[in-house]
């Protein structure tokens, strides 16, 4: 049997899926920026799979670029998580809902 | 062969996935979620796209989870988590609307396929070239000006994450009075 690019796109969507609901039901905020990790994985996968599929590598190039904002995202969000924990230990998503420092 | 290694591959993604989201330990969660990344890796591999594949293993699976495992550890957060949220609708709320997701995404997918012309320039697989070869050629002509906004990207980054994590001297860090002390 032959893998169409359909198959890469079905299992994107369930991790995509997969991490969208682990960010709505985990409280831990380190968890829930892996599962922002999960889906960015997800669109980079479709990303590689139509650069296969319409043979252009541009595809590809835009991979590099999420590779990039992830990176930036992660730095940012875990020195928010470090800056939060060191006032409240054990905050969980639910404590910092006011948006106050 | 390619078959047999993409149900493999997407048998370890999806499984690695499930157990980023229901581990109860965070650690666990970083371990599960390198287990996903290398096997999004070898995906990258059966698609052609070797140096991406690379720097999957050598940026994410590597340098980022290696940052989670050690900002847990920096905190102390390494214990187990309940599931139990304040409100008690968010569990079922959000295993519904993943499931609304999942359906409409491979409704809409399987229905519209990608149409269009193949690509003109940045072939995927010339065969002079190697795939590192195209993307770098493609990367510094057409996606030069998107390059150079990744690095100003990455130095504010870099500056904003120094900002946040420096201990200010001056200020004392003190509980307000409308934070509930734990």
């Amino acid at each position: 049997m032959t893998i169409t690019p359909g198959y890469y796109l079905t299992v994107a969507a369930m991790l995509f899926t997969i991490g969208a609901v682990g960010l709505l039901i985990r409280r831990n905020p380190l968890v829930m920026f892996m599962c922002i990790e999960l889906m960015l994985n997800a669109a980079n996968l479709t990303f590689v799979a139509f650069a296969k599929a319409l043979n252009d590598v541009g595809g590809q190039v835009i991979v590099f670029f999420t590779l990039v904002v992830a990176a930036a995202e992660v730095a940012v969000g875990l020195a928010i998580i470090v800056a939060i924990f060191r006032r409240r230990p054990g905050a969980t998503a639910d404590d910092v809902d006011l948006l106050k420092g | 062969m390619t078959a047999v290694l993409f149900f493999v591959f997407s048998a370890i993604t999806l499984g690695g996935a499930f157990g980023v989201i229901l581990a109860r330990n965070p650690v666990h969660s970083a371990l599960f979620l390198v287990l996903a990344l290398i096997a999004i890796a070898g995906f990258f591999l059966l698609e052609d796209a070797d140096l991406v594949a690379i720097v999957q293993i050598i940026v994410y699976a590597s340098a980022i989870v290696v940052l989670f495992i050690f900002v847990i550890m920096l905190l102390g957060v390494d214990r187990r988590e309940a599931f139990e949220q304040p409100n008690r609708l968010q569990v079922p709320a959000a295993l519904g609307l993943g499931l609304l997701l999942v359906v409409e995404v491979l409704v809409l997918a399987g229905r519209h396929w990608v149409t269009g012309a193949q690509s003109a320039r940045g072939a995927l697989n010339s065969p002079s070239d190697g795939n590192v070869h195209n993307l770098a050629s493609r990367l510094f002509t057409d996606f030069l000006w998107p390059f150079e906004i990744t690095a100003v990207l990455l130095v504010i980054a870099v500056v904003g994450s120094v900002v946040l994590a420096r201990r200010s001297r001056q200020a004392p860090e003190t509980v307000d009075s409308d934070e509930v002390p734990r």
